[in-house]
């Protein structure tokens, strides 16, 4: 029993609680309450990295499998760890740029957020996944339309639908999986399942599809991404840039599920997800390339790259072996945190007027902005020298064994996506000097510099990390200390 | 029993997506009440139908009913009935601003 392992959960639900309770008019305290809030999470994902060894907490002491369980290995410690430095840097962003002010009840709309993503990664049990996804959805529903404006309102709607019937599908296929074994409870479901009899095969196969399609809904798979773009360009480019972590989500599940409950190797499902994953991932890529090129607002175009970047990322996870586990989890920090410094860049050039005419005088601040959007595109595209560029490469490394197809699809959706981001930014950056309209604040470039110096620290650590990944990894595809953590009851 | 409550939920469901797939708001929300029916009632049926049975350990009883998805079918009801208010309410949002009903916008044009 560690009870630090449900402190990320309880922390941003009591801050938005208190939020809500004492601070409702006052800006400035709940300013302070969130940017402590978020680096308090920082203090506690280190901590609980620095474990090792899963820890499990048995929620009011009920023995698992009947209880619910919270357990913290070094994945969930790793998404930890990346959602709390990203949530600080977009709390910084937000504070800086004054869009808390636009509406009321941002802040706590932002923890409940964090509680929702935190609550995710922690659970042992199913159905509590299933719980945490509603309430990271749910706060982020009142996220995405906040600021209001009726095109952001309908883009509200429409996420909202798609993501109430991948609750709908998430429940069936979680009925199925009890119906079958009895259980919910993830370390008793990867004993149960690897055991079924042959008559039950079926309907786990049936069950592990439909929580594929949830989750490949939640990470934007090609066809299931089509709320990606609407959401992600309408929403306010800071909440965009959270938002570049919840595709992630479900990237997180796959691979929990796919190596815990479903590993290629079990009698019940065999290789049927990374048989689907790998096509999906290699058209989401291609898909999201495509995109690249023909969006015309830095928004849309960056919500394009997110699915591009998934659709890598996927490529990785669909190896389902340690080594392309590791260039995966490498590339997913990577990708999180170069898509949300190109929101960042967004707003920023949203703030200065910028983003729709082609031609007209030069942005105030051009060369600063110039100089960090070209720094991320690089990171985007996956250029040396930085970080994207040896994710790309960790991958190709990692799926040697399907050469034929991947490497192709890699090399040239980059160079789809340099051209892209090429275009997009001489559109943005090539104009003849005008008068430069008033500047805004210079502290607004703070946190897409600071995303821009972790990218770096990932390229210059990129050997311990890759080490420490590796470890990740290893214990991820052999979870019998996972299971054990939980003492689950016969 | 087992064949009426399978029709019931293929009934819902199979509504719940027709009318999800119209495109006015007024019309996809209706629809997706139906699928949360149609959820809650399957989740409730994967414990087993067992009829007149208690939940509850108790001394007279011959046999018992599976607990479980009655309270993961409470949980459900509570969250897709939550998940409904802010649909509406979002919709209306919209509809006030935009004075239409319609989903996408770009499909008005008649």
């Amino acid at each position: 029993m560690t009870p630090a392992v449900v402190a990320p959960i309880l922390l941003p639900a009591l801050l938005a609680a208190m939020m809500l309770l004492f601070a409702r008019q006052n800006l400035a305290v709940q300013r302070v309450m969130s940017l402590a809030g978020t680096s308090g999470l920082i203090v506690l994902a280190i901590y609980l990295s620095g474990l090792g060894e899963p820890q499990a907490y048995h929620l009011g002491n009920w023995p698992a499998p009947f209880g619910i369980v919270l357990v913290a290995d070094r994945l969930s410690a790793l998404m930890l760890l990346l959602v709390a430095g990203l949530a600080a840097v977009v709390a910084l962003h937000v504070v800086a740029t004054g869009l808390d002010r636009q509406g009321a009840s941002f802040h706590p709309l932002f923890q409940f957020q964090l509680m929702g993503l935190n609550g995710a990664f922690l659970t042992g049990d199913a159905f509590t996944l299933f719980v945490f996804f509603e309430v990271l959805l749910i706060a982020s529903y009142g996220l995405a339309v906040h600021g209001g404006g009726a095109e952001r309102l309908r883009a509200g709607v429409r996420y909202v639908a798609t993501n109430l019937v991948g609750s709908a599908l998430f429940l069936i296929g979680l009925g199925v999986i009890y119906g079958v074994t009895g259980t919910l409870n993830l370390a008793d479901l990867a004993v149960k399942v690897a055991s079924l009899p042959p008559s039950d095969h079926a309907l786990i196969r049936v069950a592990a599809v439909m929580l594929l399609v949830v989750f490949a809904l939640k990470a934007a798979l090609v066809p299931l991404h089509f709320w990606l773009p609407g959401t992600y360009a309408n929403t306010s480019p800071a909440v965009a840039a959270l938002f570049a972590v919840m595709t992630k989500v479900g990237a997180y599940a796959l691979l929990r599920f796919g190596t815990l409950i479903f590993p290629p190797g079990t009698a019940a499902t065999q290789s049927l997800w990374p048989d689907i994953l790998l096509p999906a991932a290699l058209i989401t890529l291609i898909v999201g390339s495509l995109g690249i090129l023909g969006s015309q607002s830095l928004g849309r175009l960056t919500a394009f790259a997110a699915i591009a970047s998934m659709g890598t990322l996927l490529i990785a996870l669909s190896g389902f072996t340690p080594q392309a586990t590791t260039a995966g989890l490498y590339y997913l920090i990577h990708s999180t945190l170069a898509i949300a410094a190109l929101f960042l860049i967004a707003d920023l050039i949203d703030a200065r007027g910028g983003d729709e005419q082609p031609g007209g005088a030069t942005l105030p601040q051009s060369g600063l902005l110039a100089c960090v959007f070209f720094a991320v595109a690089i990171a985007v595209a996956g250029m040396p020298p930085l970080s994207g560029f040896l994710g790309k490469l960790l991958i190709l490394q990692a799926r040697w064994d399907q050469a034929t197809l991947v490497w192709p699809a890699i090399l040239i959706t980059s160079l789809v996506a340099v051209i892209g981001l090429a275009r997009t930014g001489s559109l943005l950056f090539w104009k003849t000097p005008g008068e430069a309209a008033s500047s805004p604040n210079p502290l607004t470039f703070a946190a897409p510099v600071l995303l821009l110096a972790a990218l770096l620290a990932m390229t210059v650590f990129a050997g311990p990390l890759t080490d420490a990944l590796a470890r990740t990894a290893d214990a991820l595809h052999d979870p019998a200390t996972y299971i054990a953590a939980q003492q689950v009851q016969p | 029993m087992e064949a009426l409550v399978a029709t019931a939920i293929g009934l819902l469901t199979a509504s719940g997506v027709y009318l999800a797939l119209r495109p006015r708001s007024f019309e996809v929300i209706l629809g997706m009440s139906l699928m949360s029916y149609a959820v809650n009632l399957f989740l409730f049926a994967t414990g087993r139908l067992a009829p007149g049975l208690p939940p509850i350990i108790s001394s007279t009883a011959t046999g018992y009913t599976d607990p479980l998805p009655q309270a993961l079918v409470l949980t459900a009801i509570v969250i897709s009935f939550g998940m409904t208010a802010v649909l509406v309410m979002l919709a209306v949002g919209a509809y006030l601003q935009s004075g239409s009903d319609a989903v996408d916008p770009e499909d008005r044009q008649e």
